[in-house]
């Protein structure tokens, strides 16, 4: 998705999705006004929901761990030249491969060797989910797009298949499978501020935050600071340039997917090792798709990611207050919103750039519009 | 056509060109590349305007828009690069667009008629019902011409219609346009291939520059008057920079090379070429004739079907040829002729592009980590040798001028000290000042050893750098020439593949295994 | 197994496939115009919705269609701004289509009805009958084949029998009409079209609004002739299953209609098989049954099954280039 405009590069960095998110939101609150709600009403709730408490800033985090993942995820394909809409199957493969070495190992093994293990299995399992699509674009010529999507419902049937004959409590109602032994957990943000003497609320907040943002710092040193990371951007922007200087893309196109794959894999330590401590059906619930979103407006940079995720998370824990205090109101809003986002910071993302490099013309005089890309 | 000019920003690609003539004929347009041939057709054919001059078609004026109105003038034109849908049928490709009916099935049954009298009334055959994916390329071109004569044409412009054919495709569609004279269309052949036009044409243009140089009836040209039309240009003797050094060893020896394209089309036909020491080689011809495929074969982009290549004290075979960072490792250096696409990533900042293959090399790249610091002082390093503007390495490729970018790539080839050079034109895009510096780099490389291989489509270029000339045609070494005894007669001749200079080499013989088809470009 | 019980599983059968059919033939128009169409599941949805919520307002089949149809053929025109109009990421749009619908058709559907997303029943009268109950009546004495004759083939809703009609007809329009052969060449080759005088995004938003069309069909039918209510995320990946059946018909329609049938008669065939014990093979799970469209999709697009070739030109937005 590389693009072809005349915008200075900090506006096309900052003010463009700035603005495409204004156009979003503008759309979600017309359509909260078109049900009857008040979009002040529940931008305010929303806000203070998602930050106004410890423990609603706790939630918002929590959720966007997951979506620092997922959005990772999308980001590192993105890079290497290809969309990687599998991110929600290969989110629920990682979940999958953390609970089911925890399943197996964690009441012979102590936490110090066990988490680390949850965390590479589940990396593992999800590099593989995506490696087979990616194998297949580069060497079978299938359209990676499809797969994924078919891949997304191959995990999902594989998950019901093993937690409804296989790992089911027999005997229980819920399709679950037994706890993890204390060693497989993740220690929740609770404890863990308790631990260091202060305050912090209950909530589904756990370390795997920390695993998230070292997980985007080592995306930024992997794309900007490796050799690996410079072959994938090459890759992902010229194929023709990478292959003049001897990188091969199909084995990039592996690599690319494999490392995406990874990061949604990841979820499982947040989901399963961190808030359930046990395997179950929805852990994922459509943060593979959040991902894409996430990515989008964070311009496939993982500081703009990280913040992205705070902005979902935000809007997933205040849109969860405002159900409870806006009557009427429901989480659909923010699911809603999420479509709006994609839809303008991605497929529309070039739709306003004319209006914005105008805009950006008149503040800086007329001088910048004629700046900008001269072409050689 | 009367004083036709077409600027394109700083190019004049036609400028005050006259163009008559007569209906029933064929009249040959010549030129080398960039001499503006095509700029002219396009105008005649409405993908252009142009910004002055006028034209008249059968002594009405005329203005030509778009292509419509070319086409209901009577104005047919048969590209290079065939428009043509491969999985409908060749019946459905020339109907599309002008089908006579709602219903398929009684269109077909109007155009299939139509068509039938057309191809017995031309002699051009095709199989109408065949997919277009399935045809020849001669059959392809076939079927270009029809569906230009079914939509009406009495003027037909081809252009560079033998680029693609076999000979005896070559010699069809000679007695098909042959034919098509005797019952009155006129014909416009765009080619630089000037043994064609001796033979078909009953005039021709001679362009160079964006100009007409010549306008002359075949019953009065010989060939070499036109190529030396063509090419028209003096040697100048004395050059800067000649010394007398002979040049050293062999660095690089290629082998029969031979290289098909994925429509089967071969475009090297089992070429050698050695590149010694202290020797610029420069390889003269127009473009098309192979010299792309020479630089990718031998840079490692492209991996010919058979063929040796030795270099570095390793040898290579068609099964496992070299790769480019071997090539690298091996000291060969390429400048690629495609700078968009190959020779930077245009997304990248300059320091990034400034180490494209060889981000792996110790001093940018330990363990795995790059280091920018070296990376940016080598970029700006680079840009104070060769006076890359402006001087900014944080600024993206793209945003830098044609010919600073070149400059940036040329510092970053030639700054590893290659023992082998290959250069894919060198000065395209590049503005004056910039080029005599780039000609002095190349011979201080030169000087210092290197074996230097330049390909270019401007003579002038190849002129004033070669110490040997090599002339392409046709995927053939056509001639070999030191440069002293380059002339625009001699190297007229040899780039239309005309007499027999030394060191021309004959086609060879296919291998007794199959010839298997090369990668494609 | 008896009669019975194959005519119940060709009814199942069809009944199923019935709206992967229309979203198969949706999909299969815009793609063949060269334009990628993810969003089939939202538009489904979206459909859906709208048929459920305008069947109640108004309490009339058509106006519940027409509504339908509206909405779907607005939402595909919207693809088509982003994509044709403008160079925007085809899949990506779609993505983005699929996931305002899922959130949109919830919002509207608690705001207008306050049921949790759901809508009320429609009403037996908007609601798609059998077309011939008499006939099915009387077959059902008659030996051997009264039950798969029957109950099999002539107790569907005049929307099946639509979905089956529409399938030759998308065919016709593709293969015998002058349209459809534009259409063809667009997704092949755009730039050769437009030399020849045609619009390359009038062909590709004509595709677009037939899609639109189609999708508008196969939503409604959920509403009007399966459940009988909208419920939310009720298409359960529907979209995505016309969409590889699509691609495993080869973007052909009647390769289509085959596809969906398979995917239909194996939906039909899991239930069935909950608990039942093959020979050789043991208990097959019902999630691999229902996992086998995709995984086939999967394995076609591999290149084990044959070769798939897409219309060339699909995902690129064209440029004119001058």
């Amino acid at each position: 998705m590389t693009s072809h405009q005349p915008l200075p590069r900090w506006a096309d960095l900052v003010v463009l999705p700035i603005v495409n998110l204004a156009v979003a939101l503008l759309a979600a609150g017309f359509m909260v006004w078109l049900v009857g709600q008040n979009p002040l009403e529940v931008i305010t709730v929303l806000v203070h929901g998602a930050f106004g408490t410890q423990r609603g800033l706790s939630y918002t985090l929590y959720y966007a761990t997951t979506f620092v993942f997922t959005g990772l995820a999308v980001a590192v394909a993105f890079h290497g030249g290809l969309f990687n809409i599998g991110g929600e199957g290969q989110a629920i493969l990682g979940g999958l491969g953390t609970g089911l070495v925890a399943l197996w190992l964690a009441a012979s093994l102590p936490a110090w060797l066990m988490l680390p293990l949850m965390l590479l299995v589940g990396a593992l399992f999800g590099m593989v989910w995506a490696a087979v699509p990616a194998y297949l674009q580069a060497y079978r010529g299938s359209h990676v797009v499809i797969t994924t999507i078919m891949f997304n419902f191959l995990a999902s049937s594989l998950l019901v298949y093993l937690l409804v004959n296989h790992l089911k409590v027999p005997g229980n109602m819920s399709v679950e499978s037994a706890s993890f032994a204390a060693s497989a957990k993740l220690p929740s943000m609770h404890t863990f501020m308790q631990w260091l003497g202060v305050e912090w609320p209950n909530s589904p907040l756990n370390t795997s935050v920390f695993l998230a943002l070292l997980a985007a710092v080592g995306v930024y040193f992997l794309l900007w600071h490796t050799r690996l990371g410079y072959d994938l951007r090459a890759t992902g922007s010229s194929a023709r340039a990478a292959e003049y200087a001897g990188i091969n893309p199909k084995h990039q196109v592996i690599f690319a997917m494999g490392v995406s794959g990874a990061l949604a894999g990841m979820v499982g330590m947040n989901e399963i090792a961190g808030v359930n401590g046990r395997l179950m059906l929805e852990y994922v619930s459509g943060a593979g798709f959040t991902g894409i979103a996430v990515s989008l407006m964070g311009r496939s940079h993982p500081f703009g990611i990280v913040l992205a995720s705070i902005l979902f998370g935000a809007l997933f824990q205040g849109g969860a207050e405002v159900s409870f205090e806006v009557r009427g109101f429901s989480r659909d809003m923010v699911v809603m919103l999420q479509g709006f986002i994609v839809l303008f910071s991605g497929a529309m993302a070039y739709v306003l750039a004319p209006a914005v490099a105008w805009a950006v013309g008149l503040v800086r005089g007329g001088a910048s519009t004629a700046k900008g890309a001269a072409h050689g | 056509m009367l004083g036709i000019s077409k600027r394109f920003g700083p190019v004049q690609a036609n400028a005050d060109v006259n163009l008559t003539v007569a209906s029933g004929t064929v009249h040959g347009i010549v030129g080398e590349n960039g001499a503006g041939k095509s700029t002219l057709m396009s105008v005649l054919y409405g993908f252009y305007t142009c910004d002055s001059g006028s034209i008249k078609v059968n002594g009405k004026a005329a203005t030509i828009r778009n292509a419509h109105e070319a086409i209901a003038l009577g104005i047919g034109m048969v590209h290079q690069h065939f428009m043509l849908v491969d999985t409908l049928s060749a019946l459905e490709n020339v109907m599309l667009g002008a089908e006579p009916h709602v219903l398929l099935h009684k269109a077909e049954a109007l155009v299939r008629s139509r068509l039938t009298e057309l191809m017995a009334s031309t002699g051009l055959k095709v199989a109408l019902d065949a997919l277009v994916g399935d045809l020849s390329v001669g059959d392809r071109q076939r079927l270009e011409i029809l569906k230009a004569l079914y939509r009406g044409a009495r003027i037909l412009i081809l252009d560079e219609p033998t680029a693609v054919l076999t000979p005896q495709e070559t010699e069809q569609l000679f007695g098909v346009l042959a034919l098509l004279r005797e019952q009155g269309t006129t014909i416009l052949l765009i080619t630089h291939k000037l043994k064609e036009v001796m033979r078909l044409c009953d005039s021709v243009t001679v362009m160079r520059a964006g100009r007409v140089v010549a306008e002359v009836a075949i019953a009065d040209a010989t060939i070499e008057n036109l190529a030396e039309a063509m090419v028209g240009r003096k040697v100048q003797m004395g050059r800067v920079g000649d010394t007398d050094k002979a040049p050293g060893e062999v660095l690089m020896r290629a082998s029969g090379v031979h290289v098909k394209d994925a429509m089967g089309v071969v475009r090297l036909h089992g070429l050698d070429i050695a590149l010694r020491a202290g020797e610029i080689v420069g390889v003269a011809g127009v473009s098309g004739n192979g010299q792309s495929e020479l630089l990718e074969v031998l840079s490692g982009l492209l991996a010919p079907g058979s063929g040796s290549l030795a270099v570095g004290g390793r040898e290579f075979a068609a099964g496992a040829w070299i790769d480019p960072r071997t090539a690298r490792a091996l000291g060969v250096a390429h400048v690629p002729e495609d700078r968009h696409e190959r020779a930077m990533v245009m997304s990248f900042a300059a320091w990034e592009s400034a180490v494209l293959g060889y981000e792996w090399l110790p001093q940018y790249c330990r363990g795995g980590w790059m280091n920018h610091v070296h990376m940016h002082k080598a970029t700006v390093d680079m840009m104070e040798r060769f006076d890359v503007r402006p001087r900014d390495a944080q600024l993206q490729s793209a945003s830098f001028s044609g010919g600073n970018q070149q400059k940036l790539v040329l510092a970053r080839e030639l700054g590893q000290s290659p023992k082998v050079l290959l250069v894919g034109q060198p000065t395209r895009g590049v503005d004056i000042g910039a080029i005599e510096f780039i000609y002095s780099q190349l011979r201080a490389m030169r000087d210092a050893g290197c074996a230097v291989l330049v390909v270019s489509s401007e003579l002038d270029e190849i002129l004033a750098l070669s110490d040997r000339v090599i002339v392409m045609n046709q995927g053939h070494v056509s001639g070999e020439l030191p440069i002293a005894e380059c002339n625009e007669h001699t190297l007229g001749m040899l780039m239309i593949g005309g007499g027999s200079a030394k060191g021309a080499q004959a086609p060879r013989a296919q291998p007794a295994a199959a010839a298997r088809q090369g990668t494609g470009t | 197994m008896d009669e019975a019980m194959i005519g119940s599983l060709i009814a199942s059968t069809l009944r199923v496939s019935t709206p992967l059919i229309l979203c198969a033939l949706a999909g299969l128009l815009s793609e063949r115009s060269g334009v990628i169409d993810i969003g089939l599941e939202g538009k489904m949805l979206f459909a859906a919705f709208a048929a459920g919520a305008a069947g109640v307002a108004f309490g009339s089949t058509m106006a519940a269609l027409l509504i339908a149809m509206g909405t779907t053929v607005c939402l595909s025109w919207l693809h088509g701004l982003a994509c044709v109009s403008h160079r925007g990421d085809q899949v990506v749009s779609g993505v983005a289509i699929n996931i305002i619908a899922v959130g949109m058709t919830a919002v509207l559907g608690i705001a207008w009805f306050a049921q949790g997303g759901q809508t009320p029943a429609v009403s037996g009268d908007v609601r798609m009958q059998s077309m011939m109950p008499g006939v099915v009546a009387a077959l059902e004495g008659v030996p051997v084949v009264g039950n798969i004759l029957g109950q099999g083939f002539l107790s569907h809703n005049v929307m099946v029998y639509l979905a089956l009609a529409l399938v030759p007809a998308v065919w016709w329009l593709l293969f015998r009409t002058r349209f459809g052969l534009r259409l063809r060449a667009v997704g092949e080759n755009a730039h050769m079209v437009d030399a020849a005088g045609v619009s390359v995004a009038r062909m590709r938003y004509a595709a677009l609004t037939l899609n639109g069309l189609l999708c508008g069909l196969a939503g409604s039918y959920l509403v009007l002739a399966q459940n009988a209510s909208f419920v939310p995320n009720m298409t359960a990946g529907r979209g995505f299953m016309a969409l590889a059946a699509m691609i495993f018909g080869k973007w052909h329609p009647v390769g289509a209609l085959w596809a969906c049938l398979l995917f239909g008669f194996l939906d039909a065939v899991a239930i069935r098989l909950q608990g039942v014990r093959l020979p050789g093979i043991g208990e097959v799970p019902v999630q691999a049954i229902q996992a086998l469209p995709y995984l086939l999709t999967v394995i076609l697009l591999a290149g084990f099954i044959g070769r798939t070739v897409a219309p060339q030109a699909l995902g690129r937005p064209y440029l004119k280039e001058r």
